[in-house]
């Protein structure tokens, strides 16, 4: 701005002939300032996004290691092909849909419940509010060692209500043993980070369901209320259609944020025992980190992309088509 | 609604939801206080204190752990990362629209592509570029990084609450003689002031969850940051510093939690917004 000719009046607003002039007139034209305002964050995008992601298709054909870092031979899908044939695979794609499918599906039986308590006007909301976000209010690795802690093999609290209530320990339901090992058993192990998952992304669910369900008009309910339907009806009936655009949503964010996250695993059961809790997050990340063989682990996390593509795809276009009905 | 609502039904329910959310903290918060005597008694109560409750686990966590470090990195990132985050996803956003006629309509859709490419695709070849770069082992190579994930998220967010904003009000600005500059910066910027919150809010949050990028870039404890450096820096092999463990949890949790919990409106505002822009 310093370098305009402010002490010339030759530049008439009319005819602009300074740089300067001429670059206030093209800002002028929505084309050019859109593209200068978008320019940044798709400049870092690409730089931080775009490249890194055709680099790690371009390492998962090669041979690269940390030792060797070169992308120089071309191995075609020699890695996938071994890690499909590893036995860790099977369990860790499992395991992977299974854990995000269960979250999700349990997230939106509590999002929605969650959502038609915080919906309404009570004493003491901003307290139920506070303390309803502090799972999300936590790093998710601090979130982990927090239930490590509840879930622990020998001190949990849940095995001690559970012996003194007679259903643990010598002659209970449960077992003679003192303690559920609830990271230890397969089972037990993916119900465990199952809860976490639930647990930590249930605020950020009901939030995104929340926003949908206000946009309600409260006219609507009033009406149907008036014509006599009931709580449930009124749920099932216009609520939850009402709702599905924004469900969709909630579901495609958690679970993304699911499917991707190794922290959980990587501190609640270490992919243990045996590969039974194994992820494919975390597995690529120990091929590719800890054993160094960059172009197995490339493999490996691209393996879910495809998935991932298509049923984001399908969800948008179902939360678009229904958002216009 | 109201008059049908069955308050005891009601309360119950209420107490439920937020016992779940919070008792694994209760429990933490209980725990930092106990002395090692009585946590690893076999059979001990773990709900009461059995023997006095004393401060030395949190003192430990402030006095001989790096944690105090590791909350200032994390800080200094989150800050950075926001900064980083508005001052590229508020143009971007207004852009798409705004100016960029048709070819912003479906950019929500786009937007939503890049942030299906997760961190867990992405951290081996950031991982290159960052050593490339000499930025391994530093806190700038999160302050680098971390925007790929806040920058597409906030973007996505901005973009409904600057359609939410009537058009009207660029085009009176217009007609008063502002310049478009202007008119963002003067009339729609403070419009949106409630969406730019939420952003913030949310990069912070996203800055300060990530742990692959930050366990992958920086291995050395002084560079490290809360997500990666507390499961690294408390649990030695297989001995857990349980009580200095959930007091660094809940030291960052509860005052988190209130920040959020206070803006819990604003933030289903800032999802509202991005709702409606999206249809």
């Amino acid at each position: 701005m310093n370098a305009g000719p402010t002490g010339s009046d030759r530049a008439a607003p009319t005819r602009p002939d300074g740089a300067l002039a001429r670059l206030a007139l093209a800002l002028e034209r929505p084309r050019v300032l859109g593209a200068l305002m978008l320019a940044p964050a798709v400049l870092y995008v690409v730089a931080f996004v775009a490249v890194p992601f055709f680099i790690a298709i371009a390492l998962s054909m090669s041979d690269a290691t940390v030792g060797d870092p070169q992308i120089d031979t071309f191995v075609g899908l020699d890695n996938f092909i071994a890690v499909v044939s590893q036995s860790g695979f099977r369990l860790a794609l499992r395991n992977s849909l299974l854990i995000t499918t269960l979250t999700v599906l349990i997230l939106l039986v509590l999002a929605t419940t969650a959502v038609e308590l915080l919906a309404r006007d009570f004493r003491g909301k901003r307290l139920v509010q506070v303390l309803f976000m502090i799972p999300w209010a936590m790093p998710v690795s601090l979130s982990a060692i927090t239930w490590l802690w509840v879930l622990d093999s020998q001190y949990s609290p849940i095995d001690w209500v559970l012996v003194q209530i007679g259903l643990l320990g010598p002659g209970g339901t449960f077992g003679p043993s003192w303690n559920l090992f609830y990271l230890g058993r397969e089972g037990l192990a993916i119900a465990s980070i199952v809860l976490v998952d639930v647990w930590r992304t249930l605020p950020l669910a009901t939030i995104i369901v929340l926003a949908g369900r206000l946009s309600i008009p409260r006219e609507r309910l009033e009406q149907a209320q008036l014509d006599g339907a009931g709580f449930f009806r009124i749920l099932f009936r216009i609520i939850i259609p009402a709702l599905a655009p924004v469900l969709t949503v909630a579901i495609l964010f958690t679970a993304l944020l699911v499917i991707g996250e190794m922290s959980t695993i990587a501190l609640l059961t270490r992919g243990g025992p045996g590969h039974s809790t194994q992820i494919l997050p975390f597995w690529a990340y120990l091929k590719g980190i800890n054993s160094g063989d960059l172009g197995q682990g490339a493999a490996i996390a691209l393996f879910l992309f495809p998935v991932l593509l298509a049923a984001a795809i399908v969800a948008l276009r179902f939360a678009y088509r229904a958002g216009r009905d | 609604m109201r008059t049908a609502t069955r308050k005891p039904l009601f309360y119950a329910a209420i107490t439920l939801l937020v016992l779940f959310t919070t008792l694994p903290v209760l429990y933490a918060v209980l725990t930092i206080f106990k002395r090692e005597s009585e946590l690893y008694r076999f059979g001990s109560n773990p709900f009461i204190y059995e023997t006095s409750p004393t401060l030395e686990h949190l003192i430990y966590l402030f006095t001989d752990t790096a944690f105090p470090t590791f909350a200032l990195n994390s800080i200094i990132i989150g800050l950075l990362v926001v900064a980083i985050t508005v001052v590229l996803a508020v143009p971007a956003a207004y852009a798409l629209a705004r100016l960029t006629g048709n070819w912003g309509e479906r950019s929500g859709m786009a937007i939503f592509l890049v942030y299906l490419i997760p961190p867990t695709l992405l951290f081996i070849p950031l991982f290159r570029i960052v050593v490339a770069l000499g930025l391994a082992n530093t806190i700038w190579s999160l302050v680098l990084v971390l925007p790929t994930i806040t920058i597409p998220f906030c973007t996505w967010l901005l973009l409904g609450f600057f359609r939410s904003v009537p058009p009207q009000l660029d085009e009176a600005a217009l007609l008063d003689g502002c310049t478009r500059l202007e008119a963002f910066w003067k009339v729609v910027l403070p419009q949106a002031l409630p969406g730019i919150g939420a952003c913030i809010v949310f990069a912070f949050s996203l800055s300060l969850s990530n742990y692959i990028y930050a366990v992958t870039f920086v291995s050395e404890s002084a560079a490290r940051n809360i997500s990666a450096g507390v499961p690294t820096e408390l649990i030695r092999g297989d001995v857990y510093f349980w009580p200095s463990l959930m007091a660094a949890t809940t030291v960052v949790a509860i005052p988190l939690g209130i920040a959020y919990g206070l803006l819990f409106d604003y933030l289903v505002r800032g999802f509202q917004s991005a709702g409606a822009g999206g249809e």
